[in-house]
């Protein structure tokens, strides 16, 4: 008490106003430019927002690692699945021949893709590692089309900010930004090492995003919507995920 | 008026009070304000990263060596305790619930505050010369008989004295320059690396450690460290006298009423 003299009363004064017009500049620039998770609210939102803001000015550009075919793990581990729904079981019987990939939302052309269409499209692969929250990994090769060459034969709006993926398994969708969407490793993923996608992993199709966790990379995909705005999708927090407390954004 | 004001003077100095205080106001205080704010700052981000990391650490209680490890693969050890997932063989009968999502969540918040108080901690410590005045220790710190003489000290259960009070000796420097320069940065460092984001901008980061798996591994060791350094600190802060201590790191102010009493 007896040190806090008016110089410091003005000068902490000052600090604090600085600040906080800074901490409210600094929220209004995240927002413009895209640094702000859709989980951003409650308790814990300071932190997702903080990890996708640095990791996206960091990391828009960068590569996943990816590794020589002698490191591909010999017995990559299939994470349990919950029971096949019956739709899913029927196609399976059928080779997967009918299944299907649609795309809509903001695109010119909405488009549904076979299998055997999306392996007419050009096949690219890496050799990347899969990282589940829990702390296991392996190493696969994964074969697969970028989506970005998908997204750009239907045409994306330019004011397109998302891409909403759902799975075959209920309640499961996720959402990525478009610097993921349109980032050369992101496959709609329908191979690994070598063949087809094993059912086990997620096959015919599963997403495939090298730089964030398992999690991220929902099987069974057979559902893709542009869009803008992911308020509209579920409780509007990005992905089925983040609704059971788990984080959106999974580069960390 | 003359006479009233001369009359005053002496009277002043004579209160008792203002004069045996002044000292102990003017004297600088055993931690400087920034020291004590990130000190409580780091202990509950701390703790928060401690209890998150353990319920983490539950998903998965087996480490690898190298880039990459499954239930599939041979671990270089297993943690003899239960499971939050059913997928890892355990030997107990059940599985724990899973806690991963808010304690994924509340990790990197409380390593997100955690990192930031760091820097401003190390910065301000370079600038106000805390680490040169406080925590480098002197040559004759650093002889072995008096580094003995202070890890001997503790083991006795003998109390420091008043003068040890004020400062701290070179074992105890020495700990703390650890700490802040090498555990601390090797466990953001190993957390980084498990960050796929982080490692795709920056490879070197997990290549250094020998790969993902073995980061993490290393996360693990250098957090029990972290702990131990804890056990450690708090019992010679019971020793020392709980509550002095804790005071003077809240309040920045010693006990040094009994001198005066």
């Amino acid at each position: 008490m007896i040190n806090l003299s008016r110089r410091r009363l003005i000068v902490s004064g000052l600090a604090a106003t600085a600040g906080a017009s800074g901490l409210a500049m600094a929220a209004r620039l995240a927002q413009k430019y895209g640094l702000v998770p859709p989980d951003h609210g409650g308790i814990y939102g300071l932190g997702e927002t903080l990890t996708y803001a640095s990791q996206r000015l960091l990391t828009r550009h960068s590569l996943a690692r990816e590794f020589p075919r002698n490191r591909i793990s010999p017995r990559p581990f299939p994470n349990y699945l919950d029971p096949f729904t019956e739709d899913f079981k029927s196609l399976r019987a059928g080779g997967f021949a009918d299944y299907r990939l649609s795309i809509d939302g903001m695109v010119h052309q909405p488009a549904s893709f076979s299998i055997a269409d999306l392996k007419s499209c050009p096949s690219r692969s890496h050799i990347t590692e899969l990282a589940c929250e829990e702390g296991w990994s392996y190493i696969a090769e994964w074969i697969g089309v970028p989506l970005s060459h998908v997204l750009h034969l239907v045409g994306v709006h330019p004011q397109a900010r998302y891409v909403v993926y759902v799975s075959m398994e209920p309640d499961t969708w996720d959402s990525i930004d478009m610097a993921d969407a349109l980032h050369p490793q992101t496959f709609l993923c329908y191979g690994m090492n070598g063949n087809d996608l094993p059912v086990a992993h997620g096959g015919p199709l599963r997403m495939r995003l090298p730089r964030q966790i398992g999690y991220k990379n929902i099987k069974f995909i057979t559902h893709l919507t542009v869009t803008d705005n992911l308020k509209r999708f579920g409780k509007g927090l990005g992905s089925a995920a983040a609704e059971a407390g788990y984080a959106w954004y999974t580069g960390i | 008026m003359a006479t009233l004001g001369s009359a005053q003077l002496p009277a002043e100095t004579r209160i008792p009070s203002t004069v045996s205080t002044a000292p102990v106001t003017k004297l600088a205080p055993r931690h400087s304000a920034l020291v004590r704010v990130t000190h409580w700052i780091t202990t509950i981000c701390f703790l928060a990263l401690l209890l998150t990391g353990i319920e983490i650490v539950i998903s998965h209680p087996r480490f690898y060596w190298g880039e990459t490890g499954t239930v599939l693969t041979t671990p270089l050890f297993q943690l003899p305790i239960p499971s939050s997932r059913r997928s890892v063989p355990t030997g107990y009968g059940y599985v724990l619930p899973d806690q991963n999502g808010w304690s994924r969540a509340l990790h990197f918040e409380a390593a997100w505050i955690a990192v930031l108080t760091g820097l401003l901690y190390v910065i301000s410590g370079l600038l106000t010369r805390h680490f040169r005045k406080d925590l480098v220790p002197s040559k004759a710190d650093l002889s072995w008989r008096a580094l003995l003489t202070s890890f001997a000290k503790p083991l006795r259960f003998e109390r420091p004295s008043a003068a040890e009070a004020s400062s701290y000796n070179g074992l105890q420097r020495l700990t703390y320059l650890f700490v802040i320069f090498v555990l601390f940065p090797l466990v953001i460092w190993s957390g980084l690396a498990m960050s796929l984001a982080f490692a795709s901008a920056f490879p070197w980061s997990v290549t250094l450690l020998g790969g993902r798996q073995s980061a993490r591994t290393i996360h693990f060791f250098v957090s029990l460290a972290l702990v131990l350094f804890l056990f450690v600190h708090v019992a010679m802060v019971c020793l020392a006298g709980f509550w002095s201590r804790t005071g003077a790191m809240i309040t920045g102010r010693t006990a040094t009423r009994k001198e005066h009493a």
